[in-house]
């Protein structure tokens, strides 16, 4: 069946079962490969993306529940040429190092800084504390993330 | 004059080409055997080439892992890549740079001592030339060996060593680029696996027909004796094949595990290869004998991402992409599984999630290559499950430390003897010690091995940093090689580090207590190196280590140091934390010595997320087993630090240029642990021995 919805601002219709996760519709039907795929249990964050501006779990969202509604992603910031501030944030603070987690944890950051931006520490903390970095470069993410409050 | 010695990697690679090329687009290719493991080295060694070469940064592509176009240098571990590419790149470059000046000046009809390099193009005496080094490229040999007769720049010449030059793959990675998880080529088929619960046991039955109801699409079912993949075109279709899977299979000769084979103290009395290393054994009867015993369980790498690889086998050749540390080993290792020459298949590296050691990236690879022989021409994507991932991957082995020590009159260790329990810290295929993971599953499975450990020349395994750096007469070592342990065990982050740092930092403690004397003060007493005592004495005063209380309230502060590997980077680090049923790190200060330091902000980098790993190892995770393996197979099952539970960390490096570069990957490793453990003690006035260090166990320390 077709299942009309918006991604990152564009209309996009994609024929599949309505009980096919989001997480494989944007990386297998439409290419968006930037949302990744960590646990599929929602334990970790890594596929995290907006639906209408609120963070979700993309590894066990049905896209059938997500017809019609707005979907945005690691894709729709910036470019490595053309950073969007909060991506230019993290560089500025080296905030990574496997960068795996990144993608989710920027996009959970987004919702944050739209709806509050100037978030104090406890609120990043907060915000970021379904996200897990194996790596270790949490206090450089909270870092960039309170530089892009900062910025804004 | 004797020729200089070269390191290892110039030995094994001595032709200039497998280094270095110049490409038409005035950019050159620098090419290391060595991989980005979220790491920087590729940041790190593109540094090392400009600085060398008179290069811009912009002008270095680094190619990094191709058997194609590459060095082989072994696996990226042991926190060697600066020491050994960086090297062998600084050689290269060096020799590159004379060679091409002097063939620029043979064609300006000057000495090459008239030439200077700027930007890549040459002057002579300051003017431009017209001449560069791709002018000239075509007439430089560069299939020569390299004779390491160039002398590279004195450290003082550096001017992009020693830079935080922004890390060159942040950028694709805060934009979402490609992990080999990304790539997807048009008509890709997606696999899973099945996996063979353990070596030897058999598949004695398989509802093929249940598992095809559940796939609910298109599915190939790939089975070669107990290995077993689900393949399709749509990847929902193969992993819920996987998931199905399991619930559908029976299996025969299973290991049986029972609650205590997870535990360290399990080790003791296990079968085991004795060896006895340095001080002849005592025979006479202590004076005043000081003793603690240390365990560490069995920890996972637990990567944010599943191992995963693709394979592609067309007319007699296969090529594979992999996140594996070493592109050459996994070329060899998949040649002798599936029985290939080593010609006929191209491996190359493509970025993974974060990799701390021996994981299921070239597991996946075969597992992928497996696939791609049984179904020519068609690219497979094989990924693992995330239990997979937990339940398969090698883990760090557990360990049982225990010291014996005979201290002086002044209370200062007169002899010392460390017994070490642990299983093997390295089963990489290709060792002699293990195998890639599915052929164990196919006809002819590899006969089982004596396990050995890395020897003391490469840093040791289970005796990594057992010899205390303090002032000790007389040392020995005696290490219990654990024959077989329950699960496959392999290398982690530092190795056996963290329990024998945690060991001797925390008797540090004991013994300063036992003094009636300041543990930094009587650390100080006993360690001459002036290179170990400024890290000692820094992160003391950073610590504000002369305010520390008595301890007992709650509160703690502790510190611990120790020189990784004992030949490589120093680290003293200090934690301060609160203790209420659970420890809660409130802040971690660590100072390292690191030589001449590449990239600063990298080195940082590495030495914050050894300590958060570290903290996260020694506060909440022990792999946990069931009747037949490992049970903790996801993030509520094996939970790892934070955001919530991260402290705020100050790492800094000294100046230590005139002291060659030495990587900084797992030095903070072993003293992080060390430092909570001797805070914690601070804290409660009652030392926790076994981590991690648990409600339950802080809970029973203070019953």
């Amino acid at each position: 069946m077709a299942i009309a919805l918006t991604v990152n601002g564009n209309a996009r219709s994609v024929d599949v079962a309505g009980t096919t996760t989001l997480l494989e519709v944007l990386r297998n039907h439409l290419g968006l490969m930037g949302t990744r795929y960590g646990c599929g249990l929602e334990q970790c964050g890594a596929c995290m993306v907006l639906v209408d501006g609120e963070p979700i779990y993309a590894c066990t969202r049905e896209t059938g529940t997500v017809a019609g509604r707005s979907v945005t992603t690691i894709e729709s910031l910036g470019t490595p040429d053309k950073p969007h501030p909060l991506q230019q944030a993290f560089l500025d603070e080296q905030a990574g190092q496997c960068g795996y987690c990144l993608s989710g944890i920027i996009m959970s950051a987004k919702a944050l800084l739209d709806r509050n931006p100037a978030p104090t520490r406890t609120e990043i903390v907060t915000a970021l504390d379904r996200h897990l970095c194996r790596c270790g470069a949490h206090q450089r993410i909270i870092r960039a993330v309170e530089r892009a409050g900062r910025a804004a | 004059m004797s020729a200089p010695v070269l390191p290892t990697s110039l030995v094994d690679n001595p032709r200039l080409d497998r280094w270095i090329h110049f490409n038409p687009d005035r950019t050159v290719r620098i090419a290391t055997g060595k991989v980005e493991i979220g790491q920087g080295v590729v940041t790190a060694l593109g540094q090392i080439a400009a600085d060398e070469l008179d290069v811009p940064l912009e002008r270095i592509a680094v190619l990094s892992g191709s058997t194609d176009h590459g060095p082989d240098e072994m696996y990226t571990t042991s926190s060697l890549s600066i020491e050994m590419s960086g090297g062998s790149i600084r050689l290269v470059c060096a020799e590159v740079r004379a060679k091409a000046l002097d063939r620029a000046a043979l064609r300006l009809n000057c000495s090459p001592d008239d030439l200077s390099v700027v930007d890549g193009q040459f002057l002579q005496n300051g003017a431009a030339t017209g001449q560069d080094y791709w002018t000239v490229a075509g007439e430089i040999d560069l299939s020569q060996p390299v004779t390491g007769s160039a002398p590279p720049k004195k450290a003082d010449a550096y001017k992009i060593v020693g830079r935080s030059v922004p890390r060159l793959d942040l950028p694709a990675k805060v934009s979402g680029a490609a992990f080999v998880h990304d790539v997807l080529p048009a008509s890709v088929l997606h696999a899973r696996t099945l996996r063979q619960p353990n070596p030897g046991a058999t598949l004695t039955s398989f509802d093929e027909a249940a598992i095809r109801r559940a796939a609910k699409g298109e599915l190939q079912i790939v089975r070669e004796a107990n290995f077993v993949a689900f393949v399709s075109p749509v990847e929902s279709v193969a992993q819920a094949a996987a998931a199905a899977a399991p619930a559908h299979a029976r299996w025969d000769k299973l290991r049986e595990l029972t609650a205590a084979h997870q535990e360290a103290a399990w080790l003791k009395g296990q079968p085991a290869e004795d060896r006895h290393i340095g001080a002849p054994m005592r025979t006479d009867k202590p004076r005043n004998l000081a003793q603690i015993t240390v365990s560490r369980p069995y920890v996972a790498h637990a990567s944010m991402g599943p191992s995963c690889a693709l394979a592609e086998f067309r007319d007699g050749h296969l090529t594979v992409r992999s996140h594996g540390q070493g592109m050459h080993p996994l070329r060899k290792n998949l040649a002798a599984a599936l029985g290939l020459p080593i010609e006929a298949i191209t491996a190359t590296h493509i970025q993974g999630p974060g990799c701390y050691g021996h994981n299921g990236a070239d597991d996946a690879a075969l597992d992928a290559a497996l696939v791609a022989m049984r179904i020519p021409g068609r690219c497979i994507r094989l990924q693992w499950r995330r239990e997979e991932e937990f339940a398969f991957e090698p883990v760090g082995p557990a360990m049982l430390v225990t010291l014996h020590v005979d201290l002086d009159a002044r209370g200062r260790p007169a002899d010392w003897t460390t017994e070490i329990w642990s299983a093997t810290h390295v089963q990489r295929p290709g060792s002699g010690s293990g195998f890639l993971l599915a052929t164990e599953a196919l006809p002819n499975p590899p006969p089982e091995v004596q396990p050995t450990d890395p020897t003391e020349a490469r840093g040791g395994g289970g005796t990594r940093n057992a010899v205390p750096l303090y002032d000790v007469p007389a040392h020995r070592i005696v290490h219990h090689l654990v024959q077989r342990a329950p699960v496959r065990t392999s290398a982690l982050r530092g190795l056996g580090a963290l329990p024998n740092v945690y060991a001797i930092e925390s008797l540090m403690d004991d013994l300063a207590a036992r003094a009636g004397e300041d543990p930094v003060a009587y650390r100080l007493s006993i360690l001459s190196e002036p290179r170990a005592r400024r890290l000692v004495e820094r992160v003391a005063e950073l610590a504000d280590w002369t305010s520390r209380g008595a301890g007992g309230s709650g509160k703690g502060l502790g510190m611990a140091f120790a020189r990784y590997k004992n030949r490589a980077a120093y680290a003293a680090v200090a934690a301060s934390v609160t203790v209420d049923e659970t420890v809660r790190v409130d802040r971690v200060w660590c100072v390292a010595d690191a030589g001449l330091v590449v990239n600063p902000d990298g080195a940082r980098n590495q030495l914050e997320g050894g300590i958060i790993q570290a903290l996260s190892w020694t506060l909440k995770e022990q792999v946990r087993f069931d009747d037949h393996g490992i049970a903790s197979v996801d993030w509520d099952g094996y939970p790892i630090l934070r955001f919530s539970e991260v402290p705020e960390l100050h790492a800094e490096l000294v100046d230590g240029a005139g002291n060659p570069s030495v990587g900084v990957g797992e030095c903070s490793v072993g003293p992080t642990a060390a430092a909570v453990g001797n805070a914690v003690a601070h804290a409660l006035g009652v030392r926790i021995h076994d981590m991690p260090l648990t409600r339950e166990r802080i809970l029973k320390a203070l019953a």
